[in-house]
């Protein structure tokens, strides 16, 4: 970590964070239709926000990949003064999050192409199945695009959590690194 | 049971030299639908079948199918549940669908032409299925496919009737394993 740019005005690049908003309404969205329509009876409107549910899910898999490659080529602002313990949280946040961008959507595609109904963004393009259609494999699949999805969850709570307490006790000044600017 | 023993007796009675047998093992009735873009391949599990064909009597042969339509399977439970259901096969006031051929023309290499009368959900509409027969040794392989407009059955009423959500085409395929047939 460079010390050279400890100042708090330091923020992310524009396109992290037009990449971390966009992407989190996305996920919010599409977690909040998850929960919403799989209790749903057999419909077409039930059909329908499946459909948009896997549109949105391939849509963050692949806002995600570019999020990491830019991630990985663009050094963050470095942190704010904190205790290790909560530093250590942050970036375990950060990490776990990133990893599950990818497994929640990847699992949730599995499960689909294994329940025999192929992905096809935007109803458009087919996308491949990476696994095989098999009942027992959908079935063995399932509850871990829900258990990935709710751990996904839980972290973005803790992530959330940080950032209002930086924001309103520490007033460190943190959230303004990810503030969309203001000209 | 009683079905079973009718279509039997039936095939029996109406089986004239030429009749071949299907052998439903290696048999297949399939149909792909696209939901909202996505194919979507449903099978019938129980059908018979009463062939008289000689391919090189071609115009003279005779292919009639009855199928049950509660025989749907999707593979999934939850959607198989709907298949009886009135706005789908309306498996109680409509149990079985048929086809009766009313001419068939060979179209050389081992292909077929059948023309003939689909009825399903109490619609009937002409169609025409093109055949490809092979053979090895004392088995021959029919195999083929066609596209209907499950509208024109009424197959998907009401809220399901939007095209949008369920497309209107959808491709039948068959694959009928037969022994007793003449060589080509």
């Amino acid at each position: 970590m460079p010390s050279t740019s400890a100042l708090p005005a330091a923020r992310y690049t524009t396109p992290a964070i037009a990449l971390h908003w966009l992407l989190a309404l996305l996920i919010v969205g599409t977690f909040g239709l998850g929960v919403y329509m799989h209790e749903l009876p057999i419909s077409p409107s039930r059909l329908k926000l499946y459909s948009w549910h896997k549109w949105a899910g391939v849509t963050i898999l692949l806002l995600s990949a570019v999020r990491l490659a830019w991630r990985l080529t663009h050094q963050p602002p470095a942190d704010v003064p904190m205790p290790a313990w909560q530093a250590r949280l942050a970036h375990g946040a950060h990490h776990a999050l990133y990893a599950l961008f990818f497994i929640v959507p990847l699992v949730g595609w599995a499960y689909s192409s294994a329940a025999g109904f192929p992905v096809v963004w935007f109803g458009v393009l087919p996308l491949p199945d990476f696994v095989p259609v098999d009942k027992a494999l959908a079935e063995a699949i399932k509850p871990w695009h829900e258990r990935t999805a709710m751990l996904m969850a839980a972290i973005v709570l803790v992530h959330v959590a940080g950032a209002v307490k930086h924001h309103f006790i520490d007033r460190d000044g943190l959230i303004n690194r990810m503030r969309p600017a203001r000209q | 049971m009683k079905t079973m023993s009718l279509a039997l007796a039936a095939t029996l009675l109406a089986a004239p030299a030429l009749a071949q047998q299907v052998v439903p093992a290696q048999s297949e009735i399939s149909f792909v639908s696209k939901q909202m873009g996505v194919p979507v391949e449903g099978k019938f599990k129980q059908w018979t079948a009463q062939i008289a064909f000689d391919p090189k009597k071609a115009e003279a042969g005779k292919v009639g199918f009855t199928i049950q339509t509660g025989s749907a399977s999707f593979g999934a439970a939850e959607t198989d549940a709907e298949v009886p259901k009135a706005a789908w096969f309306n498996v109680p006031k409509f149990p079985q669908a048929s086809f009766a051929s009313s001419a068939i023309k060979a179209l050389g290499g081992g292909k077929f032409e059948v023309r003939g009368k689909l009825a399903i959900k109490g619609a009937t509409q002409d169609v025409v299925v093109p055949v490809t027969v092979t053979q090895a040794g004392a088995n021959s392989t029919a195999t083929g496919s066609f596209v209907i407009k499950r509208l024109d059955f009424k197959i998907g009423e009401g809220e399901w009737a939007d095209t949008s959500m369920v497309a209107n085409d959808v491709t039948v395929k068959f694959k009928l394993a037969l022994t007793g047939m003449a060589p080509l």
